[in-house]
């Protein structure tokens, strides 16, 4: 510990900390630019000068290492005058267009002039004028007001793993730009709009769209994928305007993946407002209650073992369980899923199918293996802290399978079941470098687990990590990678076919009534079914329904999702559902009170409690028998994921369609060459 | 001095020559291990030599792959020095120092000569399409100012006169003699030493 002075008050801070954080440990604030907690040190701003004793001149804080006796001064004249020249000449060349500036009222230049600003401008020079520059669909750019803090150029060498921004030219001519003014191949590149601390990135999709004080922030979580970022939605009325990260960083540090932020258009695009029947071919709207009593008339001369259900990939956890009753005690059928494909599940123990060595675990693992999975797509913010493993431990990272630019190097085995085979019978070198290495990881991606020889490696898996004392209280190298935002909630809710022939018996055309809720990634071949969709898109499901009920969408509902590490969050209503249309969990409530006279529960709060003791309920499972333990020898093949098109919001998003339409003319031409 | 325009026409390929390639990666060795990438403006200049005096995209390309470094690194840097040239240049490169000391000595009337002889306008190519002309900052030689660099060469202390006829020349291919055009030999005064004088050494 290093004893230091800051104004005149003494306090003790770690070696190795910057003259800033110490300011900040002390309760000292010292404006910035260039200087961010995530990124490396450039000291290129010059607005964190203080004064230090025994220095003539105020030093950059943010670039001076903290030493014992230090003699802080933050609030003197000297620091006062010396940021108000930085601050000057900052302004020299920025225009004073704040009123047509998107960055107006969440600015840090603006912030920081209010203090630091002085009156009128004393360059009478031409200003500098920098042409835009095309930085993709999503970041518009203002390069005039650029401050050159190069914040952005480093946050996409560093954290986004794609040197495609840097600095051209030099003094008064230089210029943040993309390569050749390409668009920024990578899922992460809106962050920088966040990171720029004036108006010149700003976020296309909602350019002068609204004022920040005009918005209404919710704080919840995102369901694009299955990590469950933190997020703020800012909501004007009932639209959702925009979609920015909320600090945690246990998950999503301070960053979202573009489709967590961009696809929030697709709420606003292919809404379902009011039940529809289908009729002749066509949709035609009908009344809450006439599509209800269809649905009852329907119910009561089928036979329950003739239901079906399918739950989506966006439905929470009070939905989930609100069906499982809906089966259960209502329907009585059998046939409820949540998978999408027949995946290997074990539900005899949570660990089974939960990311157990958690997100902030990858930090500090040494060996990373990947089976069957592409995380870069499955996981944009779970495959940015890998990036950060190898960058800050040098971790070594097998996949099975080449899976291209993952923006970390990893080395390619060989993508069959033989390989797995081989590490498991303890006969390769991987699995001495696995029995090595202090904290592996080995993550099991969901197209792994689709395969005929599933259970034998899963389960070989577990065998060959326990008995290297791999699988402990302190640390679980044992990781399964889920896509979907409800498929751990699911798992927790045991909300798996019993005798696993559900999709099997859907794709016979067996069931006579198939409820989809909120079900739109497979697709169905159908025939005198009658399905019923609960939902809010006007999607897939929708397409094939005979019967419509329109549901709302995560951000319209307060909702439980646990992510897959098994944390459970809660998602928190910000706007309302649209027109007619309900929360999932009332419809479901609804059908049940009409089919036996009174509902599954009165009012949330009971869901609440009763699917609290559910999940708390010591449940003993035989799933575990569903699935014959064979080896073949196959081939792991990662499904390819349509990143910007993965669930219905995305498709119905127009911003996601463009960044789509862009990545795969990119991938025709060749960025190569 | 503004930002460098990057030209339009582009060849679709760059590679070392043979000569150059095996010189690369000599000029590679003199960095330690895992530090190649700090062989970027040496490189440069190499490719900027084989290529006819300036440096494609194709050739940054290259670079970058040879380096292994990515493709904005090495533009980043190839704009930052006003010695790369990123669009063609004639075959005599004239490049006239317009800072104090020349501008001092007269400078600006060596350009106007460009003007008239030349091109209206700086980077543009003569009738001919042999010649082409920039205004640069200090080339560090203000002792014998006002001077122009053609290609690799000084030409000191110069007059219009002078200038113009060295110009002449160039534009019928012809090389002219470089160094001072008022008798010195380097920067040594104009007739015999004035100081010093009876210091063998100096």
């Amino acid at each position: 510990m290093l004893k230091v002075k800051i104004n005149d008050i003494d306090i003790e801070v770690e070696e190795g900390l910057t003259v800033l954080q110490a300011c900040e440990i002390a309760g000292a604030e010292i404006p910035r630019f260039c200087y961010h907690e995530k990124l490396s040190i450039a000291g290129n701003c010059r607005m964190c000068l203080v004064e230090i004793e025994k220095s003539k001149k105020p030093v950059a804080s943010c670039a001076m290492p903290v030493a014992d006796g230090m003699n802080i001064k933050t609030n003197t004249k000297l620091v006062e005058k010396a940021r108000k020249g930085v601050m000057e000449f900052l302004l020299a060349n920025h225009p004073l267009d704040c009123p047509v500036c998107d960055q107006g009222g969440e600015c840090d230049l603006q912030d920081q002039s209010m203090f630091y600003g002085i009156d009128k401008s004393r360059f009478k020079e031409n200003k500098r004028f920098v042409p835009e520059k095309y930085m993709g669909p999503l970041i518009k750019t203002q390069m005039t007001r650029c401050i050159h803090c190069t914040r952005c150029v480093r946050f996409a060498t560093e954290v986004a793993g794609v040197p495609e921004i840097g600095a051209i030219g030099r003094g008064e001519d230089m210029q943040i730009t993309t390569y050749l003014e390409k668009a920024m191949e990578s899922e992460l590149s809106a962050n920088v709009i966040d990171l720029c601390p004036v108006g010149a990135l700003t976020s296309k999709p909602y350019v002068f769209e609204a004022r920040p004080w005009e918005l209404k922030k919710t704080e919840t979580v995102d369901v694009m994928d299955a990590v469950g970022s933190n997020i703020r939605v800012d909501t004007y009325g009932w639209e959702v305007k925009r979609i920015l990260p909320k600090i945690n960083e246990d998950i999503n540090e301070e960053w979202i993946s573009d489709k967590t932020r961009y696809a929030c258009d697709g709420l606003k695009y292919q809404r379902l407002d009011v039940p529809y029947i289908k009729k002749e071919n066509s949709f035609k709207k009908i009344s809450w209650q006439d599509a209800l009593q269809i649905l009852k008339d329907k119910i009561n001369v089928t036979k329950p073992e003739k239901i079906a259900g399918l739950t989506g990939d966006l439905t929470n956890m009070e939905t989930l369980f609100a069906c499982k009753e809906l089966f259960h005690k209502v329907l009585k059928s059998k046939n409820l899923e949540s998978r999408e494909k027949n995946i290997y599940i074990n539900l005899n123990d949570r660990k089974n199918y939960l990311f157990n060595s958690e997100i902030k675990g990858i930090e500090k693992s040494d060996l990373i293996l990947l089976i069957g999975t592409n995380p870069r797509y499955e996981a944009t913010m779970l495959n940015a802290r890998i990036r950060k493993s190898f960058l800050k431990n040098n971790t070594e990272i097998f996949s099975l399978e080449d899976l291209g630019d993952l923006t970390y190097n990893y080395k390619v085995l060989s993508n069959t079941t033989e390989e797995v085979k081989k590490i498991i019978e303890n006969n390769c070198d991987i699995s001495n470098k696995i029995k090595k290495a202090k904290y592996p990881l080995v993550i099991f991606g969901e197209s792994a687990l689709t395969l005929n020889s599933s259970k034998y490696m899963f389960e070989g898996f577990k065998k060959f990590l326990n008995e290297n004392n791999k699988i402990t209280e302190e640390w679980n190298s044992l990781n399964i990678l889920n896509t979907n935002a409800s498929a751990v909630g699911s798992y927790d809710l045991d909300i798996v076919c019993k005798t696993n022939e559900t999709l099997e018996k859907i794709n016979k055309n067996f069931f006579e009534i198939l409820f989809l809720i909120g079900q739109d990634n497979i697709s169905i071949n159908k025939k005198s079914e009658f399905v019923v969709y609960i939902g809010s898109h006007g999607d897939k499901g929708a397409e094939i329904a005979d019967l419509v009920l329109p549901g709302a969408a995560f951000t319209e509902q307060n909702g439980y999702f646990t992510n897959l590490e098994g944390k459970l969050q809660m998602a928190f209503k910000a706007s309302y559902p649209p027109g007619e249309a309900k929360e999932d969990w009332v419809i479901i409530n609804e059908i049940s009170k009409l089919i036996d006279g009174n509902g599954l529960f009165k009012d949330k709060n009971e869901l609440l409690t009763a699917m609290n003791s559910h999940i708390n309920s010591n449940k003993k499972n035989e799933f575990s028998n569903l699935f014959k333990e064979e080896y073949i020898n196959e081939k792991i093949l990662t499904l390819p994921i349509d990143y910007y098109h993965s669930n219905v919001i995305a498709r119905s998003s127009k911003t996601m369609n463009e960044c789509r339409n862009i990545r795969s003319k990119l991938k025709k031409t060749g960025t190569e060459g | 001095m503004s930002l460098k325009k990057v030209s339009k026409d582009q060849p679709d390929k760059f590679e070392f020559s043979e000569e150059n390639l095996s010189l690369a990666k000599k000029i590679v060795l003199n960095y330690p291990a895992g530090k190649k990438k700090s062989a970027v403006m040496a490189l440069l200049y190499l490719a900027q030599k084989q290529n006819h005096n300036w440096i494609p995209l194709a050739a940054m390309k290259y670079i970058a792959k040879f380096l292994e470094i990515s493709y904005i690194n090495v533009y980043e840097v190839a704009t930052f020095y006003s010695m790369y040239n990123l669009s063609p240049v004639g075959k005599y490169f004239i490049q006239i120092c317009t800072t104090t000391p020349c501008m001092i000595r007269g400078a600006y009337k060596l350009v106007d000569v460009c003007k008239k002889n030349i091109s209206e306008k700086e980077n543009e190519f003569s009738d001919k399409k042999n010649c082409s002309w920039t205004e640069v900052e200090c080339l560090g030689a203000c002792i014998s100012a006002p001077m122009a660099q053609i290609n690799e060469d000084y030409y000191e202390d110069l007059n219009v006169k002078q200038f113009e006829g060295i110009i002449k020349d160039i534009l019928k291919d012809k090389k002219p003699k470089p160094g001072s055009y008022r008798g010195r030999v380097n920067s040594e005064p104009e007739k015999n030493r004035q100081t010093l004088t009876e210091n063998k050494n100096a």
